[in-house]
């Protein structure tokens, strides 16, 4: 049977991820969207770990590993450096967690967003710091077990709405993606890849002992993320929007939520308001 | 543009490129999944899924690499047919 995404394989067995990490399949999916031509800048995160360690790599494209902060910044470098070689095809992606992207290393991407810099800015976002231990991130949604806010109520801020705040840099190119969406995630990158400028895609990674579920549900809990609203589907470009799936009838929340011991403490209230919330701003997507 | 040198002060040198393939992971598993051959359209949805990208596509039933293989069950999970089953490892 032909595979309905490019069998060309640039993710290696034998990384050291976790047990059903969705963060692995978001990286086979963008290398199989962007291909060879692709230099990864990858600032501390998980894939700092999962890329290998010297001399081993877990991917056959070079990868830069950069300070936490300094990650957007490492990117305008090499791309710059590609250019005084002549080479404008290479693509150069950054390869972030949602620590660098929400919290440490935000000013480094919102400048090089400002000066247009003609680069990819992938966040692959597990909600929490997982790579030191599950602690709270601006990505942490409200309510959340980690392990800096190990008691009821959980997390009690709500994430940083990252859309909003790339949307805000009129980027030349945004979009959200989820594992589940494996030929929707692959088309992004592929699409991301002959834009021109500054793009930015989000991309919501499952991570079992962060979130608490058996590792076989990575796939169900990505897809149930955009079933339930949670994780709304969608892509801006020349700053109009579109949604790229819109279930007939949102599944409840609690599909979602229930599968992850992190929000095993939810009180019905809580429960409750997330959904309202849910609901609240998927008017405003639907309309 | 001046041009940085290698000097004894500055190295200029290229990491290495060994794939991580040289790591056995697969023995961090507990459970193997096993696909009932008779039942397997050849969809390649598990292959698709795999995180460890260790499902090799074939003509019919795909082959999962027990050398790499950590066990998250994914596939098991995500096969329409509902043909993989997870068996136990033996104890070493």
């Amino acid at each position: 049977m032909k595979p309905s995404i490019p069998a060309e394989e640039l993710l290696r067995p034998g990384h050291q991820a976790c047990q059903g990490c969705g963060a692995t399949i978001a990286m086979r999916y963008a290398l199989k969207g962007l291909g060879p031509k692709t230099i990864l800048v990858v600032p501390a995160c998980c894939w700092t770990v999962i890329a290998g360690s010297a001399p081993r790599s877990s991917v056959g494209v070079p990868l830069l590993h950069s300070p936490f902060a300094a990650a957007a910044a490492t990117a305008t470098g090499v791309k710059q450096a590609l250019v005084q070689k002549g080479d404008l095809e290479t693509q150069v992606m950054v390869w972030a967690g949602d620590g660098s992207t929400y919290d440490i290393g935000l000013q480094a991407w919102s400048g090089a967003a400002d000066r247009g810099e003609d680069i990819l800015y992938a966040c692959y976002d597990n909600e929490a710091y997982m790579n030191t231990g599950i602690q709270r991130s601006g990505a942490t949604p409200r309510g959340a077990w980690t392990m800096t806010t190990p008691d009821a109520p959980g997390s009690q801020r709500p994430p940083k709405d990252i859309g909003a705040i790339v949307r805000a840099h009129r980027p030349a190119y945004f979009a959200t993606a989820t594992p589940a969406f494996s030929e929707d995630m692959v088309r992004k990158f592929q699409k991301a890849r002959a834009i021109k400028g500054f793009r930015f895609i989000h991309v919501l990674s499952p991570c079992p002992p962060g979130w608490k579920y058996d590792p076989g549900e990575t796939v169900s809990l990505s897809r149930l993320a955009v079933q339930t609203g949670i994780f709304p589907l969608y892509e801006v470009e020349d700053e109009r929007l579109r949604l790229n799936m819109r279930p007939a009838k949102l599944k409840p929340v609690e599909e979602f939520l229930a599968p992850q011991g992190r929000f095993k403490k939810l009180t019905p209230d809580q429960r409750r308001a997330i959904q309202q919330d849910v609901e609240r701003r998927w008017e405003a997507w639907a309309a | 543009m001046r041009r940085v040198e290698a000097t004894d002060a500055l190295p200029v040198q290229l990491v290495g490129d060994q794939p991580t393939s040289e790591n056995r992971t697969g023995d961090w598993r507990s459970q193997r999944p096993v696909i009932d051959a008779a039942r397997c359209t050849g969809c390649l949805i598990c292959w698709k899924y795999c995180p460890e990208a260790c499902v090799t596509r074939t003509d019919k039933v795909p082959v999962i690499l027990m050398d790499y293989c950590k066990g998250c069950a994914i596939c098991a999970a995500e096969c329409p047919r509902d043909c993989v089953a997870m068996q136990p490892e033996e104890a070493a």
